[in-house]
């Protein structure tokens, strides 16, 4: 039985896209067959973050109006076995997703991947409300900032109750946090909200934490999914955060400041 | 900022991350309970009943609080109004 899973955050630019793509690639790194489907119809990226996007022929948009099929659509990735790609329309709007168009192409993706990560759009209107509705499980992506954590909380008011599973009575959306963007000298300084107050306030589980990194940026710039970065860094976190998903146990890292020289000398 | 203040710059003034815990975890409280999404008409109703009121008394601005209680499929609009403090 295929998983679907919403990589979802309510406001831009905390790291939606970065996660999805680091998540969907790991996964499929670890040996499950996996797609990552953008519904950020109108203003796509994922293909971008993803490195493939002179290989888009057909999108999402094409496939639900019945203008291809999903073999024309879907995008192999060149570097990770088990990875495929659903890009999203580049001319069209939101509109251009409706319930019945989604539930038939996330069926067809069920029958042949065994993970089908949702990279959502921003806010909460129509495209956001397309890419959680049929999920199973649910990854809020959160940066340690008010108006971040104020928007996940409303997210997860509106998965609890705008959600196929929701609507039905099933059992709810699993969810999860993902905390990106973290930067552990700050927060010991007390200028960053901490990984305990965001646990405090949103109460859900932490599935990862991604710090603060200049790799993130480097490897949007090459089209390279950045957990196939260096493991010691925000690579390294994004496979954590799988492995976690997986049902692994893995401490978590970056989470404590890079002691400077003169705190190792005085053994602080 | 004295030269001396270098070598104290790690113990912060004002350690703002206390200050966004407690603002969010109002704001979050507000919509967990319900209060967040009021009916859109809310507010208005609000003016009207403060208006009704003041032709007979003469009240402020928060003497009328109103809620919405939720049990099952019942909602109950809960009306609080605050008379000033009768003169004999």
């Amino acid at each position: 039985m295929a998983k679907i899973i919403v990589v979802t955050s309510g406001k831009g630019g905390v790291g939606k896209t970065t996660t999805s793509a680091s998540f969907a690639a790991g996964l499929a790194m670890r040996g499950h067959k996996t797609v990552v489907i953008d519904f950020d119809v109108g203003l796509r990226n994922l293909d971008l973050i993803m490195g493939c996007e002179r290989r888009v022929v057909f999108d999402f948009v094409n496939v639900i109006n019945g203008e291809a099929n999903l073999k024309q659509a879907l995008i192999r990735d060149k570097r990770i076995d088990n990875l495929s790609i659903l890009a999203a329309s580049q001319t069209r709007d939101k509109d251009a997703l409706n319930e019945e168009g989604v539930e038939r192409t996330l069926n067809k993706l069920a029958e042949d991947f065994e993970y089908i990560v949702c990279d959502s759009p921003a806010g909460i209107e129509k495209g956001a409300l397309m890419a959680m509705h049929f999920a199973d499980e649910a990854v809020i992506v959160t940066n340690p900032e008010v108006s971040s954590v104020r928007d996940s909380d409303r997210v997860l008011g509106m998965l609890s109750s705008k959600t196929k599973r929701s609507m039905e009575g099933a059992e709810p959306v699993k969810e999860h946090l993902v905390v990106t963007r973290y930067a552990p000298s700050r927060v010991g300084k007390g200028e960053m909200l901490s990984l305990d107050d965001i646990g405090d306030i949103l109460a859900i589980p932490l599935l990862g934490v991604v710090p603060e990194s200049e790799t993130v940026l480097n490897a949007s710039n090459s089209g390279m999914p950045v957990v196939l970065e260096n493991n010691a860094d925000a690579g390294g976190a994004y496979m954590d955060m799988v492995a976690r998903f997986l049902g692994e146990d893995r401490p978590l890292r970056f989470t404590q400041a890079r002691k400077g020289f003169f705190d190792r000398l005085m053994g602080r | 900022m004295g030269w001396l203040d270098v070598f104290r710059s790690s113990e912060k003034k004002n350690p703002s991350a206390k200050l966004a815990k407690e603002r969010l975890q109002v704001v979050v409280a507000h919509r967990r309970t319900g209060r967040g999404d009021q009916p859109a008409y809310f507010p208005q109703l609000q003016q009207d009943l403060l208006a009704v009121l003041r032709k007979y008394v003469e009240v402020g601005e928060d003497a009328v609080q109103m809620e919405i209680e939720r049990e099952g499929d019942l909602e109950v609009l809960e009306l609080n109004i605050t008379l000033p403090e009768a003169r004999h």
